[in-house]
């Protein structure tokens, strides 16, 4: 940036540098600052001055902060730093390499403990198990003869009854499905021969290109676009087994290009709503699994499934689903909080998606019928109702998905209700 | 861009609007005007993002240049735009009047006097009395292409027609960008910006403002107003009432000649405040005296 050269520098260097080192501590308490927000601030505090301890506060902060979740971390900072920088100095390095350790460790985790298992060809007792399961990654050799009848057969098993080896290549065949979704119409437009509406920008370019002799207007239709995929995935208890092949699966959809989906949301819920989003974008699946895992501290524990819908409805809704998002919800629905309140929730929750889907892997069950209390509160409130529990029923998902009149299950367990 | 002279200028600017501000809003705008940075504001609705623009633009007597973001904006309605119905009745003038120049035709239909200014462009042009103030307003309401499209322009301040050639701006015009973040906005966007987040004011303030913005209600209601009304933000509500809807209410009470706070007042005129079914129905009953009766009791020591 040449512009910002030469540099006019406070007649005190020392605050210069100050500001510098001030950069560096917000960095490390892990707000994304570049050199240039640096040169900003020390110009941004040239032009205000010192007239108060205040004003040089938003002066900063107007430079270094740019999400509200980060306001509260630059006062912490800003109040330790500018009392006794050494303070400061001295908190991180009893800080840092405790934490720093921690994600060490978690980042190598996914890609060493494969490369150990790799080596030691199977006799890997004592690599340390990671916060995603233990069979994931683990390779098994598959006569290339028998794969088509083993792929039949673990199409319609269910997950919970697989054994370990079954479930790792079950997720195999997770990791290449994908959910083909139907477009949405963009009020965008893009040049189209076929469209039905004259193109009178381009008709002007073309007769111009021909020196003024008017043609056949060119014509142009909307643009289409992709809607956002938004999955709240239940990792209580009851759904441990379901919710990790499903995360599978989600990785699998958020990282497939191509796939239609715009953006990939995920949350897990278990007694607290956690957003996993960022996680999924990592490339490696069981990085990405454990680092999901790590976030959400309430695996397999009880369900408030009222209480996270809530949080979600009221913290996330508005910034996930403002684009026409198709919902994926997840969960037994085996719920003991009020179902009234629960009801409330789902109904805002489908009011605000342009479809939801419901996975209930208890569907699997033979004559299943809508008989917990929050089942029948939230069943009237979902679009679909579709199983979740092995990859067929996921396949079926896949093709249920593109026809917008889908009801799966609902009608036959809604007529069940009512009897 | 030095007209003014300090913070607290600033300050005392935007207050002869009727804008009240604190210090670090104060701060923000005094920077981006010296340092010639668009200001990025985001925050809850209703906290006053784009009335600071408007403000700004009032103080510093400038002209006010809105482009209003919305879902398939593209450059053709934010930047510039051939007539071309006026263009296609000239070639067909020129025409039947018989023989007409082909390159002073070409060079006619491709002037100013064809072209169809959009806010963009508009805020480029030279304007009387300095600079105008661009408010992009809810940016978060566009798509990625066209956030995209703005990386350029609010860096460089400069347009490039095909035909015309490229257009800069001669002074920088003053950008505010608002977004009410129903979705995060690019990292790069915002690196260009000054950022503050607007929160809701506190109750001092936010009296400040009603005086300035309500003036003939009577200090006693507006003391009882606000003190409900940040109260109420303390509750678990799907959307909290901005400073504009405590506003509105004060305005709507004083249409209803109230004097005072009441339950059956409040259950009347909630519509002013709260803007959902859900949080309405919250405050049926009794739930609506509690309130006020807590809110009152904030106010007893003062």
């Amino acid at each position: 940036m040449p512009e910002y050269l030469p540099l006019e520098i406070p007649d005190d260097p020392k605050l210069t540098q100050n500001i510098t080192w001030f950069a560096r501590s917000l960095r490390k308490a892990g707000l994304p600052i570049g050199p240039g927000r640096v040169i900003d601030a020390i110009r941004a505090v040239e032009a205000a001055g010192f007239t108060s301890k205040q004003d040089f506060f938003w002066t900063l902060h107007a430079c270094f902060v740019s999400r509200p979740e980060h306001r509260t971390v630059f006062a912490q900072v800003f109040r330790l730093y500018w009392r006794d920088p050494r303070y400061l100095e001295h908190m991180m390095s009893m800080m840092l390499p405790a934490v720093r350790g921690v994600q060490e460790e978690r980042a190598g985790q996914a890609g060493e403990k494969r490369a150990a298992e790799a080596l030691l060809d199977g006799a890997n007792q004592d690599v340390p198990e990671g916060l995603s399961d233990e069979e994931e990654g683990t390779e098994i050799e598959i006569d290339a003869s028998m794969t088509i009848s083993t792929e039949e057969k673990l199409r319609t098993l269910d997950f919970e009854q697989m054994s370990t080896e079954e479930i790792a290549q079950a997720k195999r065949m997770l990791s290449r499905m994908a959910l083909p979704v139907q477009p949405i119409k963009s009020r965008r437009m893009k040049a189209d021969a076929l469209g039905w509406r004259p193109d009178w920008r381009a008709t002007m370019r073309n007769s111009m290109r021909q020196g003024g002799e008017l043609q056949m207007p060119a014509k142009k239709s909307r643009r289409i676009r992709w809607p956002n995929l938004v999955v709240i995935c239940d990792i209580s208890g009851s759904m441990s087994q379901y919710s990790r092949m499903v995360l599978h699966f989600l990785h699998a959809v958020a990282n497939t290009k191509g796939a239609g989906w715009a953006k990939v949301h995920g949350f897990t819920f278990g007694t607290r709503l956690t957003n996993i989003t960022r996680h999924l974008a990592t490339k490696d699946v069981d990085a990405a699994l454990a680092a999901a895992g790590a976030e959400a501290q309430d695996w397999e524990g009880g369900t408030r499934i009222g209480e996270c819908l809530h949080s979600f409805n009221r913290d996330w809704s508005r910034r996930v689903m403002g684009q026409g998002a198709v919902v994926l919800l997840i969960s037994d629905g085996l719920d003991r909080g009020d179902p009234e309140a629960l009801a409330i929730e789902m109904q805002r929750l489908q009011l605000s998606s342009k479809r939801l889907i419901w996975l209930n892997p208890l569907l699997r069950w033979e004559g299943f019928a809508a008989k917990a209390q929050g089942i029948k509160a939230m069943l009237p409130y979902v679009h679909s109702f579709r199983a979740g529990h092995s990859i067929a029923t996921l396949e079926e998902l896949a093709e249920a998905i593109s026809r917008p009149d889908d009801l799966g299950e609902k009608a036959r367990l809604m007529a069940g209700m009512d009897a | 861009m030095s007209e003014v002279s300090s913070i607290d200028h600033v300050q005392e600017l935007l207050a002869g609007e009727g804008y009240v501000c604190g210090r670090d809003l104060a701060t923000v705008t005094f920077l981006a005007l010296r340092l010639g940075r668009p200001i990025f504001l985001e925050g809850e609705a209703g906290v006053g993002k784009t009335e600071i623009a408007k403000a700004i633009a009032s103080a510093l007597g400038r002209d006010l240049i809105r482009l209003q973001c919305y879902e398939g904006l593209d450059a053709a309605s934010a930047v510039y735009e051939w007539n071309f119905a006026a263009q296609m009745v000239a070639i067909r003038t020129a025409e039947a009047s018989g023989g007409a120049d082909r390159a002073a035709l070409q060079e006619e239909l491709f002037g100013p006097d064809y072209l169809v200014e959009r806010p963009l462009l508009q805020a480029m042009r030279p304007h009387n009395g300095g600079a105008p103030v661009l408010l992009i307003d809810e940016l978060d309401r566009t798509d990625e292409p066209f956030e995209a499209f703005l990386l350029e322009a609010l860096s460089d301040f400069q347009v490039t027609i095909p035909e015309i050639g490229t257009i800069k701006a001669p002074e920088p015009p003053i950008v505010i960008v608002t977004s009410n973040r129903t979705r995060e906005v690019h990292d790069a966007l915002k690196r260009r910006c000054l950022y503050h987040w607007v929160d809701y004011p506190d109750f001092a303030r936010e009296m400040e403002i009603l005086t300035s913005r309500a003036p003939e209600a009577a200090e006693a209601l507006s003391r009882e107003v606000v003190a409900f009304v940040q109260r109420l933000r303390t509750e678990d509500l799907f959307k909290k009432p901005g400073v504009a809807e405590t506003i509105d209410w004060a305005k709507c009470l004083l249409a209803l000649d109230v004097l005072t706070l009441s339950p059956e007042v409040i259950a009347d005129t909630l519509g002013a405040v709260l803007k959902y079914q859900d949080d309405i129905a919250k405050l049926q009953g009794s739930e609506a005296k509690r309130l006020l009766d807590e809110a009152r009791a904030t106010l007893e020591p003062a």
